[in-house]
Order: structure tokens, then C-alpha cells, then sequence
């Protein structure tokens, strides 16, 4: 047989008799918007190989066209569950570029709104984590306590998810009256009821049977592969840029890192879970410690335009650290704007970990990766 | 064009556009407006003069990473710059894999935090910049290497096939697999000896030029 002209990109696979290639993605509800291609030898994954890009929408393209200001909506695009973290090295990048030295007060409110952030995205993680292991309890609790932190969010910001809240000078508006104790009676209660995560989740013996030994990462491995957030933590390793590297107000605050050594799925779940109880830790210090009044915001001139040079800030989102590289030549526009995000980072450790494992062990695997498709594609 | 009159603009009305300004930074709440109009030509001035103030003397744990560096590759090497928390070097195209090698055994940097590719079309090539991070080594825990390094650019691409390629790091950091694939697809740049050179985020069909290339243009825009 002649093999065909095929267009470019495509080609022809031998279909073996043994090895079953399943496609899984890039529609399918398991795997959000992503394409897994896996080979299966009876119930074994043999070869794993991620295809993301199915949501690609060229943000860092769309950078160049937009000034500093107007690139902020469209940034948080990506993930808009985590919005002040995905603009937070955006923001500190540009403040470096225009020379800005922003208000205390500023500091603190963006921390404050990072941290409920974080915890909003935690939420809805951690709901989809739940249905996927087929407990729908778990997908409502968060579903429905997140709920308390958008309330909140809402009030700061005057938006339910997609909040554009921090600006390069700032953020855009100061908090309402009477937020402070309404955020500490929120958190206070939020906290609560995550304790309770741990006897219908953290605690249940099938939970811990399905996810413990299965996906084990090693700590040579975290750090080889480059990985970051909590599949790094989950590996024992120490590593948190809240604290290694403190930005705004971080250094400042009490808050713990959270570290398991095991690295199997099960650690790598229970990470962001320990993580929102330093979030409330973090909010009610920085409540306390905020200063009370002052300005939030410095006014910036019309297109505004950085120096020549570049910079590189990175945060801890709330999938582990976030980096944004900005290349300026002194126009309104950057140059070159590119996100280094945790989800494409962490993405190269899925076929280490799918390699040897039951097909139906793929979804705890993949989920407690804390992946974002739709942020790694950007 | 449409720059030099936006200049303009700026430079003949910097007083009159304080309504624009509300329009530009989205809308603030009334009660902000007495606090933040005050501040803003107090504010400005001193970092203004900050980097003047710190450039004399250079930040001496990072200066150092700098010097280890230059003195092992003198010519090879250029430092493009040095701030706190950030050093930057400009590697030459041939010898970025040795001083990535040099940057793992004895410098202690582990992994690669992102790579980025830029495109310079007016100097005929394209840059592309290793961010280097450690989780080993403690001291570190605070720093960035940034490695940049250029490569010849072509015209008419014809990504894998023409002059646009530099080595791949692969074989030192192993982080860089994937970021490597997306600089590929995204600007043309082939990495030798790469083991897996294909596309990751665009379609299988794409024939067009790589997207973040300065000459593919947005369309609509």
C-alpha cells in the first residue's frame, strides 16, 4: 500500500493488537478542557502523553496590543477563580517598570483579597475533586461554603469572580465600611466548616484507599522536574514563595508553610486543604495589623510607559508559584508579556506519575495535580 | 504613527487629562478621589530617585553569582544586569550549554522557572531567556538567573529546517521540556537535540507563522 499525502500535522499509527490508545479529552468532563492521550495495556497505563492547547487564546499575544492598564481584565482570563493571583507578578512587574512605591494600606487589602482568592479557587477545586472521585458530598460543601468567600469578595470588589481589583499604583478601590468584621465573622466561620472537610473527606477510608500509594512523586523528582506549589510541598519539600521570596506585605505576617513527604495523591490533595487554614490565619493577622486609614490607590498618568529594561516577579497562586516576565522598550504596550504559570509547570509531571498505574486511578492522579487547563493553555 | 501622537497628547496636557485618568484605570469610588489626587506628585518622586541611589553599590550577594560567572566564561558571557534578587547574563549561542551546566553543578540552581522567547525583529533575531530558580539550595531560595541567549532569525520560517535553532537544555534541566516545546511552536526557535520537538499548544494544522513572532499580526488589529 502507498502511503497517502496527508496534510501537515497528521499521521498514520499502526494499531496494535495489545496496546489500546484512549483519548481522553479534550470534552470530556474529566478532564476539563484538556486532551490525555494514554495507552492502556488491559488496565495499565503504559504511555501517557498530555495535549493541552484545546483553550489557547494567545494572552500573552493579545499583551502586546494593550496598555498596561487595559491588559489587566483580560490577564485574569485565564484562571478566573484565582484572579487577584494571576495578576498579582502582572501588577508588581508594571509597578516596577513605572517606579511605583504603593500605600501601605494598598498592601495589606491586596494580601487580604490574594488570600481569599486562594481559597476561593481552593473551593472549587476541591468540588471537582470530589464529584471525580464520586463523592457528591464533597462538591456540594465547597460549592456551597465558597459561596461565603465571593460574598466577601463581592463586597471588595464589586464583582463575583472576575474581580480586575488590583491595578499597577494599587488597587482600584478602597474596602466599604464595615468590611473588616464582616470578613473576620466570614473567615472565622469559613474556618469551621473546612474543619469539618476532614471527617467526610480528609479522614474517609475510601478516600484514602483510593488515593494513598497511587501516584507517588519523589522528592528527587519534584525538584527535577521542575514542579511547583503543592505537587512540590506534597514531596517534602520546603518551598513556598510567600515565604522564600516575600512580596507586599508577606514578610510581616504569621503564616506556616504546609509540607507532606509522602507524595502520593493523597498528600498532594490534602496540601490546599491545610493551605486555606494559613489563608484565615494570614487574613485575620493582616486585618488586625492593617492600617485603618490612608489611600489605596496612586493615580497614574494616561498610557503610561515603563523603562526600557525587563523584570521578572513571581507569587505563590493557589496553585503554586506564578511568574510574569515583562519586556519593556519604554512604550505603552510591553514588548513581550509572558506568564510562567504553575498548572503548565506541573503539567510535565502527569505522565511520570500516570506510568505504571490502573486506568481507573487516572482521574485522582490528574485532579491531585491541581491542574487548571484553561491557565496552562492561556 | 499611532505612538508619536499618543506622545503628544501626553506631553501637552499632563494637567488637563485628570478626567481621562478615570476613565483609563476603571471607574473608582467617589470617596478616593480627595486622598489620591494629593499623594500622587509625593509618591512619584522618590522612586524616581531610588535606583540612582542603589546603583553605586550593587547588591554583593548577587554581584558575586554575577563574577563566578563571568570569571569562568570571560568572553563567552555579558552581564546585563545585577538587582537584588535578579541577575541577568547574556550567553552567547554557542556556549549556553556549558554555562547552564556550570549554573547546575556549581552554582546549585535546580530547575527552570519558565522560558520565554522575544523576538527582535529590527536586530534580526530572536532572544530567548532561561529563568533559573533553586529549591535546593537555601541561599538561593530568594534568587533568579536569567539566561539570554540569541539566535539567528529567518524571514520566511521554516520552523525546524532553517538557521532559528539554539541547543536544548534539556539534558541539564530537565524542567525545560515542555517550555521548549512552547517556545518551538510559538516563535520557531528548533532545539537541538531536544527529544520531542512538537507542537504542544496550537493545532497539529497550523500553517502559519509562529504566533508571537512580531510579524504575525493580531487579527482585527
Amino acid at each position: 500500500m502507498t502511503t497517502p499525502t496527508l496534510p501537515p500535522g497528521l499521521s498514520i499509527q499502526k494499531v496494535d493488537e495489545r496496546i489500546m490508545t484512549l483519548n481522553i479529552g479534550p470534552q470530556h468532563p474529566g478532564s476539563g478542557h484538556m486532551r490525555i492521550i494514554v495507552q492502556i495495556d488491559g488496565d495499565y497505563i503504559v504511555a501517557c502523553d498530555p495535549d493541552p492547547g484545546y483553550v489557547h487564546r494567545g494572552e500573552e499575544k493579545m499583551a502586546e496590543y494593550r496598555n498596561y492598564v487595559l491588559n489587566i481584565p483580560h490577564l485574569e482570563r485565564p484562571v478566573i477563580h484565582d484572579s487577584c493571583n494571576i495578576l498579582y507578578p502582572y501588577v508588581l512587574g508594571v509597578e516596577e517598570l513605572l517606579g511605583l512605591e504603593i500605600t501601605e494600606r494598598a498592601k495589606y487589602i491586596r494580601v487580604i483579597a490574594a488570600e481569599l482568592n486562594r481559597c476561593v479557587y481552593i473551593m472549587y477545586w476541591l468540588a471537582i475533586y470530589g464529584i471525580f472521585l464520586g463523592h457528591s458530598t464533597m462538591f456540594m460543601w465547597p460549592t456551597g461554603d465558597r459561596e461565603l468567600l465571593i460574598d466577601l469578595l463581592e463586597k471588595m470588589t464589586g464583582a463575583r469572580v472576575t474581580h480586575s481589583y488590583f491595578i499597577p499604583g494599587g488597587i482600584r478601590n478602597d474596602l466599604p465600611a464595615n468590611f473588616e468584621e464582616v470578613c473576620l465573622r466570614q473567615v472565622n466561620y469559613f474556618e469551621k466548616r473546612i474543619k469539618e472537610y476532614a471527617d467526610v473527606f480528609y479522614d474517609n477510608p475510601i478516600l484514602i484507599s483510593r488515593t494513598e500509594k497511587t501516584g507517588i512523586l519523589t522528592r528527587e523528582n519534584a525538584i527535577r522536574l521542575g514542579t511547583t506549589g503543592s505537587v512540590l510541598r506534597a514531596s517534602g519539600i520546603d518551598y513556598d514563595v510567600r515565604k522564600k521570596e516575600p512580596y507586599d506585605v508577606y514578610d510581616e505576617l504569621d503564616f506556616e508553610t504546609c509540607v507532606l513527604k509522602s507524595g502520593d495523591s493523597y498528600a498532594r490533595s490534602k496540601i490546599p486543604w491545610l493551605d486555606m487554614f494559613q489563608s484565615c490565619r494570614i487574613i485575620r493577622d493582616a486585618l488586625q495589623k492593617m492600617p485603618k486609614s490612608g489611600s489605596v490607590r496612586i493615580k497614574l498618568k494616561p498610557n503610561p510607559r515603563g523603562k526600557l529594561g525587563s523584570v521578572y516577579k513571581r507569587v505563590e497562586s493557589g496553585r503554586g508559584a506564578l511568574g510574569c516576565y515583562i519586556v519593556s522598550d519604554k512604550k505603552p504596550e510591553p514588548y513581550r508579556l509572558k506568564l510562567s504559570v504553575p498548572s503548565f509547570r506541573n503539567l510535565i509531571a502527569l505522565p511520570h506519575l500516570l506510568i505504571g498505574e490502573k486506568l481507573g486511578n487516572m482521574p485522582s492522579v490528574y485532579w491531585s495535580l491541581n491542574y487548571w487547563p484553561v491557565e496552562a493553555d492561556r | 504613527m499611532g505612538s508619536d501622537s499618543e506622545k503628544e497628547v501626553i506631553e501637552k496636557k499632563p494637567e488637563d487629562s485628570k478626567p481621562t485618568e478615570d476613565k483609563v484605570t476603571a471607574k473608582p469610588t467617589p470617596d478616593d478621589k480627595p486622598t489620591t489626587a494629593k499623594p500622587t506628585p509625593a509618591e512619584k518622586t522618590p522612586p524616581a530617585k531610588k535606583p540612582s541611589q542603589e546603583e553605586p553599590e550593587l547588591p554583593a550577594f548577587e554581584k558575586g553569582i554575577a563574577d563566578k560567572i563571568i570569571d569562568k566564561f570571560a568572553d563567552k558571557t555579558t552581564v546585563s544586569f545585577v538587582k537584588p534578587d535578579r541577575v541577568g547574563i547574556k550567553v552567547n549561542r554557542d556556549s549556553i550549554h556549558d554555562v547552564a551546566e556550570f549554573a547546575r553543578d556549581v552554582l546549585n540552581y535546580d530547575h527552570v522557572d519558565s522560558v520565554a522567547g522575544v523576538d527582535y525583529p529590527a536586530d534580526n533575531e530572536i532572544e530567548v531567556v532561561y529563568h533559573l530558580s533553586s529549591y535546593t539550595d537555601p541561599t538561593l531560595g530568594r534568587q533568579i538567573l536569567e539566561l539570554a541567549t540569541r539566535t539567528q532569525r529567518e524571514d520566511d520560517p521554516n520552523p525546524g529546517k532553517d538557521a532559528t535553532r539554539l541547543p536544548s537544555l534539556r539534558d541539564i534541566f530537565y524542567s525545560v521540556e515542555f517550555h521548549e516545546r512552547e517556545v518551538f511552536e510559538m516563535l520557531g526557535v528548533y532545539f537541538e537535540g531536544h527529544p520531542d520537538n512538537r507542537r504542544l499548544l496550537l493545532p497539529e494544522d497550523w500553517a502559519d507563522l509562529p504566533p508571537l513572532r512580531k510579524d504575525f499580526r493580531n487579527k482585527g488589529r
